[in-house]
């Protein structure tokens, strides 16, 4: 075997993987205070992406761009959060669920009637050049992704602990009603949930539209972090990101070594069944310990 | 309070309530209205629809509606009445259609119904695979198992050409409807096949949902922990609702491909179609069998009067593109309306509604003519 | 009831059972514990046949978990259960109904969707034989099966006055109501145990003595041992043959009313805290 090569399937998988933890981040995000997998996800990256690029193809400088694709993000997370989600409040979380399928019908719909269908291309400036390090090839635009994302967690990490609003959210997490007993304003928390997702949504859809053009199969994205999801557990920042680098590798390295033996495009397929085999074995996903009901 | 005989047969002519309903006792039964309707229902489509419907009508709208009514129908044992909720639905309409065009291509002495049970059977086969998870998995992680079998089954029709006969891309064409030698290949015949299909599967379905195990599946839904303390086998119960909900969608799936379409790709079993047979079950109304065919009949019909609505209105601006945008818009604020609105969906909408129709009928009846207004009514 | 010591002791050589008289259920030094919670902690007791066995304790003493451990939803970390002759470390709760146990819950665990009547019947489902494909077409045996259980279930509607509530769906009626059907669906399969966890929490008076009328009921006329959680002292007091006290997951004091009535550390541990318990409910 030519480990130079698998290592350099294997990075950048892991890189890749990234990618996937970013979106997976999103719906963590919104699962751990308002307890919705919110499929819509993937269709508000479209949305920031196709808005973006629409905008700075009309003229306006990159940071404008992002401002207004901020705003709008956040305008449509709190309009979703109000008129969907509220009415819903106390509903299954299966409930829940559809509703954010339906929500993700109406934005990929509107997206798509606002900008139009066709294809852009999205230019971050960032060459994708690859990048000798120690033997291995690495695609430049990938580390960037990776820094991008790593960062991302980090400011995450830092809002979570160190502001009201985050540590707000860390109460709701933990215990909705003792929060609500305790003074904590939710309306506050899942708006400011919402917009965060929504901040989220810019910045992997950027990445994601710079990689693949920014289009309707954008949205599709959100395909690739649910066997992370289901890996690293809904609730969970942390297994987000080591359930996406497991699904990046697993998926890379299935691709380059299982892939031809079968007719490749397993891609599409692959992490599934392995998020699904390892659920198999552990049932509570790589941190998390299973609950016993309450009864 | 302690005069309490649980063991002794209840006499007919206790204190309490009695089984039998009343109607039933006066030794002439009267039939439903519930009965009533359907028999209506069926003599229309049965009787009158093949004499003056269109091609159009046919083909358009009511052989794909027979058929999404059925998918919708396999999808609400297991999501309504059991409540595992499944994201992969398409798949199993493709198993379904791929097995039978591939037992009437290699076995083509096999009459067209055998085709159709063993078809359903290969998609219930499927169904038990990729239902084992649900025996550890539930809510959301079933859910996203359950699009598993969605890409996977997608992928083997498209890479694997001998469930194609090597056609390129998995498309496949299938062979004309014929029926113990009597050619179904017209709309109408076609129509009346679907309609034949869907009726006597909405029987057994009905005789099944009836039936102390669709009660038990419907306990295992409501409070899966109670459902095993009370001693229901509720892994048993879970696959059994894969495997019938499977049959009953891979059927679904020979209808769409023979009666309907008659060429299918893998493509077109894809997560939107899983979706749309998703949204059929919401908005038809969960657990209940009336509301898969009002799904139904919502999700084919709304399109097409969107296309006219929209051409009417905006004229040439109304292109396909923007067609398929509005749809999409347009179906996302249904489901979220429903949710919000009325949970239980078109079924329950129509209930109500019908209450109130028949209050007022009532009402009016008996104002208009007091000694025999109650009879009337219904 | 074959719960005799004398049968038990081959299946689990190493333990005896507590008791010598034939006993329903016994527990052997059940403990169990939630991450840094202590739940249980060595608990043993016995409950005799054709006993009504309350247990009672402040909130979060682990009454409710004794019960989830004796029906298998909660696993023991150490500690064994005796049910009907078998000890077991865990016990499978598929088998309750076959082992002759039912229960009801603290929350309520009814089955929404379902009628009231389906409720109580579905309690005797596992005890169906007919198949699936006999339930669909029909078969004769299919038919008089279900007609024998739906019977037995109009009866017990009728012995807890629910007859009018019948085909209602179960989830639009009072909590009180409620509370009537779960302990129907499970009194309908005639249990040889029957577990209840307060099921008279939230029920006015008038509720509360009628139910108390079911329960000996249950208890003189269908043979059920009982197992009965409840915080209404005057309920326990006057209903129960025995009473078993836990306090922070400890055995604290097990005897008739009358020497719990007595027992110093019930008093100050339980009685003496909530004193109110003995003007009505505590919560
Ligand atoms: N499923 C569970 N998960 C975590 N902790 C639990 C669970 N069930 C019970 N506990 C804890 O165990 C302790 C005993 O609870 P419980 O048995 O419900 O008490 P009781 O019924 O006497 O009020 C409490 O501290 C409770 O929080
Ligand atoms: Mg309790």
């Amino acid at each position: 075997m030519d480990w130079s090569f698998f290592t350099e399937v294997l990075v950048g998988g892991l890189l890749s993987g990234v990618m996937y933890s970013l979106v997976a981040i999103g719906f963590v995000l919104i699962y751990k205070t308002s307890g919705v997998l919110n499929f819509a996800q993937g269709a508000l990256l479209l949305f920031a992406a196709l808005t973006f690029v629409s905008l700075t193809e009309r003229g306006l400088p990159f940071w404008a761009g992002i401002a207004l694709t901020l705003a709008a993000m956040t305008a449509i997370g709190a309009l979703i959060e109000r008129t969907v989600l509220r009415p819903l409040v106390n509903q299954p979380p299966i409930t829940l669920f559809m509703a954010t399928l339906g929500v993700s019908y109406v934005i990929e719909g509107a997206a798509q009637l606002l900008w139009g269908t066709q294809v852009h291309g999205l230019d971050l400036g960032i060459d994708d050049l690859p990048l000798e390090i120690g033997g291995v090839l690495i695609s430049t635009f990938d580390l960037f992704a990776a820094a991008v994302a790593g960062a991302m967690v980090a400011g995450l990490t830092l809002f979570f602990r160190y502001t009201r609003i985050g540590l707000g959210f860390r109460a709701v997490a933990d215990d909705p009603l003792a929060a609500l007993a305790v003074g904590l304003s939710l309306d506050r928390i899942w708006t400011a949930v919402w917009t965060a997702s929504g901040v989220v949504a810019l910045v992997a859809g950027l990445l994601w539209g710079a990689r693949l053009g920014v289009q309707f199969s954008l949205s599709l994205v959100v395909l690739k972090a649910l066997p992370v999801l289901v890996l690293g557990g809904f609730d969970s920042i942390a297994g987000a990101i080591v359930g996406g680098l497991i699904v990046g590798a697993v998926e890379k390295l299935a691709e380059v070594y299982a892939g031809p033996l079968v007719g490749g495009g397993i891609e599409g397929w692959i992490a599934y069944v392995a998020a699904l085999g390892f659920l198999l074995i552990r049932p509570a996903g790589l941190f998390g310990a299973k609950p016993v009901e309450r009864v | 309070m302690t005069d309490l005989a649980l063991d002794k047969p209840v006499p007919p002519n206790a204190a309490g309530p009695n089984r039998t309903a009343p109607t039933a006792r006066r030794g002439m039964v009267r039939p439903s209205p519930t009965a009533l309707g359907v028999g209506l229902l069926l003599a229309v489509a049965f009787g009158l629809l093949p004499l003056v419907g269109s091609e159009y009508l046919f083909d358009a709208i009511l052989t794909p509606f027979l058929a999404l009514a059925l998918a919708g129908l396999g999808l609400n044992i297991l999501t309504g009445y059991a409540g595992q909720v499944s994201l992969g639905s398409a798949a199993f309409m493709a198993v379904g259609a791929y097995a039978a065009f591939n037992l009437s291509l290699r076995l083509p002495e096999l009459p067209f119904v055998v085709d159709i049970l063993l078809a359903g059977l290969v998609a219930a086969a499927v169904g038990l695979v990729f239902g084992l998870p649900s025996l550890r998995l539930r809510g959301f992680y079933l859910a996203v198992s359950t699009l598993a079998a969605q890409f996977f089954v997608q992928w083997v029709f498209n890479k694997v050409g001998w469930f194609s006969n090597n056609s390129p891309s998995g498309i496949v064409t299938v062979p004309p409807l014929s029926v113990a030698g009597l050619a179904l290949d017209g709309s109408v015949g076609r129509y009346l096949f679907g309609l034949s299909v869907v009726s006597v599967v909405t029987l057994v379905v009905w005789r099944l949902v009836d039936s102390p195990t669709g009660r038990a599946l419907a306990a295992l839904r409501d409070h899966e922990t109670a459902a095993r303390v009370i001693g229901l086998p509720v892994l048993r119960l879970k696959l059994l609702a894969f495997a019938v909900s499977s049959f009953i969608i891979g059927v679904a799936g020979v209808l769409w491909a023979f009666a309907y379409l008659r060429t299918v790709e893998p493509a077109g079993f894809n997560l939107d179609r899983s979706f749309q047979i998703l949204f059929i079950v919401i908005i038809g109304g969960l657990a209940s069998l009336r509301g898969a065919f009002l799904g139904a009949a919502l999700i084919v019909v709304f399109p097409l009067a969107l296309a006219r609505l929209g051409e009417t209105l905006l004229g040439g601006l109304f292109d396909s593109g923007v067609l398929e945008m509005s749809q999409r818009i347009v179906l996302g604020l249904l489901i979220i309306a429903f949710l919000i609105a009325e949970p239980a969906g078109l079924s329950a909408l129509l209930d109500r509604l019908w209450h109130r129709i028949a209050g007022r009928l009532t009402a009016l009846c008996s104002r208009l003519c007091p000694r025999s207004g109650s009879n009337r009514s219904v | 009831m074959t719960a005799t010591p004398s049968e038990a002791p081959h299946l689990q050589p190493s333990a005896t059972q507590p008791q010598a008289a034939p006993s329903a259920l016994a527990v052997d030094g059940l403990s169990l514990s939630f991450g840094g919670v202590t739940a249980l902690n060595g608990v043993s007791f016995t409950v005799a046949v054709g006993e009504i066995r309350a247990v009672i304790g402040p909130n979060g003493a682990g009454k409710s978990s004794l019960l989830n451990a004796v029906s298998g939803l909660y696993r023991p970390d150490s500690g064994r259960v005796w049910l009907g002759g078998h000890s077991f470390a865990a016990v499978p709760t598929d088998r309750l109904a076959a082992l002759g146990v039912s229960r009801t819950f603290q929350n309520l665990a009814l089955f929404k969707g379902l009628s009231v009547l389906d409720n109580v019947a579905a309690g005797l489902t596992h005890r169906l034989r007919a198949g699936v494909l006999a339930q669909v077409i029909g078969l004769p045996t299919a038919r008089r099966e279900r007609a024998d259980a739906y019977d037995r279930a109009e009866a017990l509607l009728a012995f807890l006055h629910l007859e009018d509530a019948r085909d209602r769906p179960v989830g639009t009626l009072p909590y009180g109501v409620q509370k009537r059907v779960e302990l129907a669906r499970a009194l309908v399969a005639r249990p040889r145990l029957l577990l209840l966890d307060e099921p008279m929490a939230g029920m006015t008076l008038t509720e509360k003595q009628e139910l108390t009328g079911c329960i000996r009921v249950a208890r003189d006329d269908l043979g059920a041992t009982i197992v009965l959680i409840e915080h209404d002292i005057g309920v326990v007091m006057g209903l129960s043959d025995r009473i078993a006290v836990l306090d922070y997951g400890r055995l604290i004091g097990d005897g008739t009313p009358e020497a719990i009535r007595n027992n110093q550390a019930v008093i100050d541990a339980y009685l003496g805290v909530a004193h109110d318990l003995e003007a009505g409910e505590g919560i």
